[in-house]
C-alpha cells in the first residue's frame, strides 16, 4: 500500500504563493489613482486589443496584471455579477465593495482548492462623489484584500511604482498632472525591472482609462489616440 | 447569487456567450420576464396596458414617439407612463402591450446590449440588437397566448449604413424592417393612416417630430386607449430622436411647443 502524500498547510500555502508571485513578478505594472475629476488607470500594455483595464459597471472599473486568461475570466465574472445585481435589485445597489468581496472569496477558494492558484493581481475601483469617497481595492492571488487610499500600484515592480507615486501624489490633481505622475511612476517600474538600460515608456505602449466623476450613468471612458497625446504633451 | 462561502458560482467563471439573457436563463431563470406560465387567461381589467408608439425614419436618423396613457380595461390606469426608452446610445425601444412585462423586457434588453459591449469591447450591430430582441419576445410567447402580449417597436441609427432604421415584431418574435414609418399598439391603425398621408421620404428631424405628434393626436382622436396631449396637466408625448450624435429624448418644453402648434392647427381643422 502506498502512503498518501502529505504536505503541511504551511508548506502548501508557501509553495503556491511562491509560484503565483514568481509569475506575477514578470508582469508589467498598472497604476490607479484618484484625481480631482475621477479615477485614472494607467497600464503599461503594448496591445491595444487585450485590455488590462476595463469597465465593470456604472462607477466601477477593473485593472489587472498577470495571466491574461485568468484575469479575463475574473473580469467576465465581475461584469456578470454586477449586471445580475443591477438587474435583480437596482443600478445604485451595485457597489465596488460587494464586487471586491466576491473576487476575494473566489480568489481565496481557487488558491486553496484548485490545482494551481490564479497568477493575478487586480484592482477594483469605484469613483465617488468626491475624492475622499473614491474606493480602491487591491486583491492578490490568495484573496487578500487591501483598501487603499489615493493610489495603488500592481505588477512585478509595484513597489517601485508605488514608491514613485508616494513622492509625487497629492490630492486634487488634474488629469494631465495625474497622468504625468503615473507615467513617471511606471517608468520607475520599467527601470527597476531592467536595471540600467531602460527603454522609455511611449504613449503607444500605454493603456489609459478614467472613471469620470461628473458623468452620469456609465462613467468609464478610454483615453487614447489624439486625446492621450494631448494630455501627455 | 453567490454560494455559501461567497465564492462566485462556476457559471460566472465559465466560458460562454456574451449574452446576459442567456446567462440569466442558466444562472437565475426566475428573473426572466414572462417566464412564469399561467393556468388560464388573466382578467385583463387588472393589468396595465400601454398603447400607441410611432416611429419615422428621417434625414440622418429616426424619430420615435409614444403617448402617455396606460389602461386597465376601461379605466385610465396611468396618465404619464413612459413607453419610449433608450436601448443604448444609438437605439430606441418603444413598447405596446402588457406594461409590467414590457418594462421588464426593456430593462433586460438594455442590460443585454450593455453586457455585450462590456464583454466584447465593441457595440452590437443594429441587426444583432434586433435579433436579441426577437429571442426575448419569443420567450414571452406563452404569456402572449394568454393575453399578456408585449409588442415592442425597435428603431435606431445604423452606424454601419449611416441611416435610421425601424424594426417591428409580432408576438412570435418575427421581425421585419419597415421602410419610412411604422406604429404599434391599439391606436396604431389610426396613427399609420395619418402617417400614410403626411409622411414623405427624407423629412428633417424637426418635421418628423411634428408628424409623430400629429399621428399620435389622430390615434388618440379615434382610439380610447391612446392618450391625447394633456395641455392642462402639461403631459406630452415622449419623443426621442436618434441620429449619428446618439439618442436624445426631447425635453418637455420642446415637445410642448410642438404640441401647442399641432393643437392650434386643429382648432381650425379638427380632422387634421
Amino acid at each position: 500500500m502506498s502512503m498518501p502524500y502529505y504536505a503541511s498547510p504551511e508548506q502548501l500555502v508557501r509553495d503556491r504563493s511562491e509560484y503565483a508571485r514568481k509569475n506575477i513578478a514578470r508582469g508589467r505594472d498598472v497604476a490607479v489613482l484618484s484625481y480631482a475629476g475621477g479615477i485614472l488607470f494607467v497600464a503599461v500594455n503594448p496591445s491595444s486589443a487585450l485590455h488590462k483595464v476595463s469597465e465593470i459597471y456604472d462607477r466601477i472599473g477593473f485593472a489587472a496584471v498577470g495571466k491574461y486568461n485568468e484575469f479575463e475570466n475574473l473580469r467576465i465574472a465581475g461584469v456578470r455579477y454586477a449586471d445580475m445585481r443591477g438587474f435583480a435589485y437596482d443600478r445604485s445597489d451595485v457597489t465596488g465593495r460587494g464586487l471586491a468581496n466576491a473576487f476575494a472569496q473566489t480568489l481565496g477558494s481557487i488558491f486553496i482548492e484548485n490545482s494551481k492558484p490564479y497568477e493575478v493581481e487586480i484592482v477594483v475601483a469605484e469613483v465617488g462623489e468626491t475624492e475622499d469617497e473614491d474606493q480602491l481595492y487591491r486583491l492578490t492571488y490568495d484573496g487578500t484584500v487591501g483598501d487603499e487610499a489615493d493610489f495603488v500600484a500592481i505588477g512585478g515592480q509595484a513597489e517601485a511604482v508605488g514608491g514613485s507615486l508616494r513622492e509625487s501624489y497629492a490630492p486634487g490633481l488634474d488629469l494631465a498632472t495625474g497622468l504625468r505622475h503615473a507615467v513617471t511612476a511606471l517608468q520607475a517600474g520599467v527601470a527597476a525591472a531592467n536595471g540600467g538600460d531602460t527603454p522609455a515608456v511611449e504613449a503607444t505602449g500605454l493603456e489609459v482609462a478614467i472613471l469620470d466623476r461628473e458623468r452620469a450613468g456609465r462613467a468609464f471612458r478610454r483615453v487614447s489616440g489624439d486625446a492621450l497625446a494631448e494630455l501627455l504633451a | 447569487m453567490t454560494s455559501s462561502q461567497g465564492r462566485l458560482p462556476d457559471a460566472y467563471l465559465a466560458a460562454g456567450m456574451p449574452s446576459f439573457h442567456d446567462f440569466l436563463s442558466g444562472a437565475a431563470p426566475e428573473l426572466l420576464p414572462g417566464r412564469r406560465g399561467l393556468d388560464g387567461p388573466l382578467p385583463l381589467e387588472g393589468v396595465r396596458h400601454g398603447t400607441t408608439i410611432v416611429a419615422l425614419i428621417c434625414d440622418g436618423g429616426v424619430v420615435m414617439a409614444g403617448d402617455r396613457r396606460a389602461t386597465m380595461g376601461n379605466v385610465i390606469a396611468q396618465r404619464d407612463i413612459d413607453k419610449v426608452f433608450a436601448a443604448d446610445e444609438f437605439s430606441a425601444i418603444g413598447i405596446a402591450g402588457t406594461a409590467g412585462i414590457a418594462v421588464e423586457m426593456v430593462r433586460l434588453f438594455q442590460v443585454e446590449l450593455e453586457h455585450y459591449e462590456k464583454l466584447e469591447g465593441r457595440v452590437l450591430s443594429l441587426d444583432g440588437k434586433a435579433n436579441r430582441l426577437t429571442t426575448m419576445i419569443r420567450g414571452n410567447l406563452g404569456m402572449a397566448m394568454q393575453g399578456l402580449a408585449v409588442l415592442p417597436l425597435f428603431a435606431g441609427f445604423d452606424v454601419a449604413r449611416g441611416t435610421g432604421r425601424i424594426i417591428s415584431y409580432d408576438v412570435t418574435g418575427g421581425r421585419s424592417d419597415e421602410t419610412g414609418y411604422y406604429a404599434v399598439g391599439s391606436g396604431s391603425v389610426f396613427a399609420r393612416g395619418a402617417l400614410k398621408k403626411r409622411y414623405r421620404e427624407g423629412v428633417s428631424p424637426d418635421e418628423a417630430v411634428a408628424l409623430a405628434v400629429n399621428a399620435l393626436y389622430d390615434a388618440a382622436d379615434d382610439d380610447t386607449a391612446t392618450g391625447g396631449p394633456d395641455l392642462t396637466r402639461r403631459i406630452f408625448p415622449v419623443v426621442a430622436v436618434v441620429t449619428a450624435n446618439g439618442f436624445r429624448r426631447l425635453p418637455d418644453q420642446e415637445v410642448g411647443a410642438v404640441v401647442e402648434a399641432v393643437v392650434a392647427e386643429r382648432m381650425t381643422n379638427p380632422g387634421g
